[in-house]
């Protein structure tokens, strides 16, 4: 078979980061190429690369698409030469009919006047081609996330898809839409159509594709035939993890004492589909001087039980008790959570844990104004230095306490929100991704500063999609799929082969 | 990423004054307009814009506006807007009139009830806005419609007046010189210097504690200048209406406003929470600050303050209009983002949205003095506006 895309020595960086190191990547016509990964190990840059989203000129080396050197300004560019993709998050209108939605930006229309009838009918042709028999007037979301997923290949299908890009398509679908996805798939190929999947369930992998490439840390691992050699998952698991672990992660005294923090029988359900339980029956307890961490794949439910515990910050039907220091406490809001003696560090700093247009000093102490305040009103000198006490301590890199934090690089922002939530004095920090998108100095003192609260006594509990941060940081591991723990580890026995396996084997 | 703090470090450190300048100026933009305005009207209407009659008018003409403001940049902040506030005005007038002149009621009692009555209409709109989380511009659009015809159902079409002496002093009134010169006006005279002492402690201070905390520094030119224009101005102000009638009533309710919420807004945790609110709601909800309470209470507050500037109007008029306040929200809403209001919320000033009112009224009276249309009034407002706003943006692109 003839080789339909090579993408040669493709290396990205952003600031700090370098997301795609020397990359190679080949795909032969009429495969299915699966390209698996933890995540952050380059596989979403990689197909921003090849789609355009990163257009020529961003990145170094070279796209061969059907024997030609390819320099694609944006998406439009790739889609032109048939190169779809289709995102993890669906980028359809939730508002518009699923015809209306095929035909987005490329509108079946003359002179600006659509033709309903021409739209309607090719999208009733589209539909039936990858096996949704849904009416093409039907608004999108009246249907489920499943079929969603079809009309975006259907999309695909309307603007002659030569090779197909899916991101993690299965992600969100249960068991029976998965594998009718699957199966459209094969099929797609067998009139002739190129995909690429990407996907972290093994099995589907190993049951469509016909290469597997793994990328780690941002470089190709391997690539494996599927069709000349077996690929066992455990091999697979091999080559997504297999790195050598050197001393990014600062030592500690283990030392836990009393149980601090304690949930159970805790279940959250989606807040606007009740049907849809996003936590199940969880409990779990953090010692004093432990960080705990929660290992999972994105979706697991992790962050849902973090901000559903911290003040009911998410989900709706919340069951089950919380307890600190032995007592049940009530965490119904997150003024109480915090008197509870809990933070909670989001994962989101930008969305949901600065006011990026507020100084440093008015971000640090915005969670305990009171502490700077008599009677309610703020002693600025205090304030002041109370903010530049955490400007030292962290060791937050800005001209001056007064700088806005949107001028801040993320390894700074992120100290400013630890700073936040050490100044509200909790007991216990669930910290959720916390070095999510910071380079790698910065990672080590986000950590130095983790073993230091644990010095301190206070409990850790740690979210984090990269399993070697969990192993170096962790006295035990909880491992949570689909909203329940499936697993606990110590972190004598813990490691990514067997969390990886907990997971992908549940 | 981290080479960003240590070049704003280096920056900081060789910036000079055209830089200062150009960082900070929308801060003196805003004031240099308003002077460059008054200059302009000075000259155009041959002086008659600074005359000690007309001063005191602009004082009086713009009252109700300002107190208006402080509660519009409020609710602003907090990233609302309220439109009902011309109509919650008027409506509170004509409410004080068939109070007083209807039903007999005395003044203090009517003052007590109509504040009462902007604070529950403020309330009713804020607990829809808040706790339903319903667009505050749809519900106080509603609020807008409701009080408009609630103000001609209460009057019945007609105009109701005239007010006792005692209710119009809210307004027309001036304080009496106590040391009973009254030509000039010294008490008035004595308020305005110990007023601009305080304006220049407050200021020296302020320096001296950034100097501390060796924040960038105004260049000392710059704050000399700055500060000699600001005192220059008060007292020149003070000056002429100390040769008229001395200090109206409403000047002085005015200024204690704006100390008020100034401090308010700038000083108290209070304020600091509504900032972050507009700023970013979820990081702020997550921060444990009961944002929709929070909101509640700048509804609350504007209600409150709508009510003052219905009563401080209708006592000006001293008669109450069913047609008082109509449109008048527009030029709060304006006058607040003249004065550096971001629409999104999380940025403002109270002393900004004061000076926005100011150039507004000083360009109404200007304009009317000149004997300019209310045609052209209207377009020349509607392009400083838009002006003002296009500055701002312009402003953050070239930082940003």
């Amino acid at each position: 078979m003839a080789t339909l895309l090579e993408m040669r020595g493709i290396t990205k960086t952003f600031p700090g980061v370098r997301a795609l190191d020397d990359v190679t990547f080949s795909v032969r016509e009429g495969e299915i190429h699966a390209l698996v990964g933890e995540n952050g190990a380059g596989k979403s840059t990689l197909m921003k690369v090849l789609s355009g989203v990163y257009p020529h000129g961003t990145y170094e080396g070279d796209i061969v698409y059907d024997g030609e050197v390819m320099a694609f300004g944006g998406i439009a560019d790739s889609e032109r030469r048939g190169i779809i993709i289709i995102h993890q998050e669906l980028a359809l209108v939730p508002l518009l009919s699923i015809a209306e939605n095929i035909f987005l930006g490329n509108e079946r229309a003359t002179a600006g006047v659509i033709s309903w009838q021409e739209t309607n009918a090719r999208a009733q042709e589209l539909l039936r081609k990858v096996g949704l028999r849904e009416a093409p007037q039907t608004q999108v979301d009246r249907i489920g996330v499943g079929k969603q997923q079809l009309v975006e290949i259907a999309k695909a299908l309307s603007k002659d898809v030569r090779l197909l890009i899916l991101d993690e398509p299965t992600a969100a679908l249960s068991e029976s839409d998965s594998q009718a996805l699957l199966d459209l798939i094969l099929e797609l190929k067998a009139q002739g159509v190129t995909s690429i999947i990407i996907s972290h369930k093994l099995n589907e992998v190993r049951r469509v594709a016909d290469s597997i490439t793994v990328l780690r840390d941002g470089a190709t691992v391997a690539t494996r035939d599927a069709r000349t050699e077996p690929v066992t998952e455990d091999r697979i698991v091999r080559d997504m993890v297999g790195r050598s672990m050197e001393n990014r992660y600062p030592a500690r005294t283990r030392r836990a004492g009393d149980v601090l923090f304690e949930v159970r029988n805790w279940n959250v359900t989606h807040p606007d589909h009740a049907e849809r339980q996003v936590v199940r029956d969880v409990s779990l307890h953090v010692r004093r001087g432990e960080v705990v961490g929660i290992a999972g794949l994105m979706g697991a439910g992790r962050t849902e039980l973090a901000m559903s515990v911290f003040g009911r910050s998410y989900g709706r039907n919340i069951t089950g008790t919380v307890a600190v220091g032995g007592r049940t406490v009530d965490t119904s809001s997150v003024a109480r959570a915090i008197g509870a003696g809990l933070a909670y560090v989001t994962e989101d700093r930008k969305e949901l844990g600065l006011v990026l247009e507020e100084s440093v000093q008015k971000n640090v102490t915005l969670a305990n104004l009171p502490k700077v305040a008599t009677g309610g009103v703020l002693r600025q000198e205090d304030e002041t230095r109370v903010a530049e006490d955490y400007r030292r301590a962290m060791n937050i890199r800005t001209p001056s306490v007064f700088q806005q934090v949107m001028n801040l690089s993320g390894g700074n922002q992120q100290k400013v929100v630890l700073s936040k939530w050490l100044f509200a004095g909790p007991e216990v920090l669930i910290l959720d991704e916390p070095t999510r998108g910071i380079d790698v100095g910065a990672k080590f003192e986000i950590y130095n500063i983790i073993n230091d609260l644990s010095k301190d006594g206070k409990g850790v509990l740690m979210i984090s999609s990269e399993m070697p941060e969990l192993l170096g940081m962790c006295d035990r591991i909880y491992v949570m799929n689909e909203g329940a723990f499936v697993g606990e580890l110590t972190a004598a026995e813990a490691s990514q082969e067997r969390i990886m396996s907990l997971i992908v084997t549940d | 990423m981290t080479h960003t703090a240590s070049d704003a470090a280096r920056g900081a450190a060789t910036r000079g004054w055209a830089a200062y300048f150009g960082t900070h100026m929308r801060d003196y933009g805003l004031l240099f307009a308003l002077i460059a305005i008054m200059a302009f009207f000075q000259a155009v209407t041959d002086g008659t814009l600074l005359r000690p009659v007309n001063i005191t008018n602009l004082f009086l003409q713009n009252s109700y506006i300002i107190i208006m403001a402080l509660g519009m940049l409020i609710v602003i902040v907090g990233g609302n807007i309220d439109l009902s506030v011309g109509s919650v005005m008027g409506f509170v007038g004509a409410l004080a009139a068939v109070m007083i002149v209807e039903w007999g009621l005395p003044v203090g009692v009517t003052i007590l009830l109509c504040l009462g009555a902007g604070i529950l209409i403020g309330a009713a709109q804020g607990y829809w806005v808040a706790y339903w989380k319903i667009p505050s511009f749809i519900v106080t659009l509603a609020g807008m419609l409701v009080f408009r015809g609630a103000s001609l159902w209460l009057l019945e079409g007609q105009s109701v007046g005239p007010f006792p002496r005692s209710f119009q002093a809210l307004s027309t009134g001036f304080v009496p010189d106590l040391f009973g010169v009254d030509r000039p006006n010294v008490t008035a005279l004595a308020v305005g210097v110990v007023a601009v002492m305080a304006i220049l402690w407050m200021g020296l201070r302020k320096r001296a504690r950034n100097r501390a905390y060796g924040i960038e520094d105004e260049p000392a030119a710059f704050f000399a200048l700055r500060n000699a224009i600001i005192a220059g101005a008060c007292l020149f102000l003070i000056w002429k209406l100390s040769t008229f009638r001395g200090l109206p009533n409403v000047l002085i309710t005015m200024g204690v406003l704006t100390i008020v919420y100034a401090f308010l807004t700038e000083k108290t945790v209070l304020g600091r929470r509504i900032y972050a609110l507009g700023g970013n709601a979820k990081a702020a909800k997550l921060s444990g600050i009961a944002t929709e309470r929070l909101a509640f209470l700048t509804f609350v507050n504007m209600g409150f303050l709508a009510a003052l500037a219905g009563l401080v109007f209708a006592a000006r008029l001293n008669t109450a209009t069913p047609k008082a306040g109509f449109g008048m929200e527009l030029d709060v809403i304006a006058a607040v983002f003249i004065g550096g209001a971001s629409m999104s919320g999380g940025v403002g000033k109270i002393v900004g949205a004061v000076v926005g009112a100011f150039i507004m009224g000083v360009m109404n009276n200007g304009m009317s003095i000149m004997g300019i249309g209310i045609d052209y009034q209207q377009m020349i407002k509607g392009l400083v506006l838009l002006a003002a706003v296009i500055f701002d943006v312009y402003n953050k692109q070239k930082q940003g």
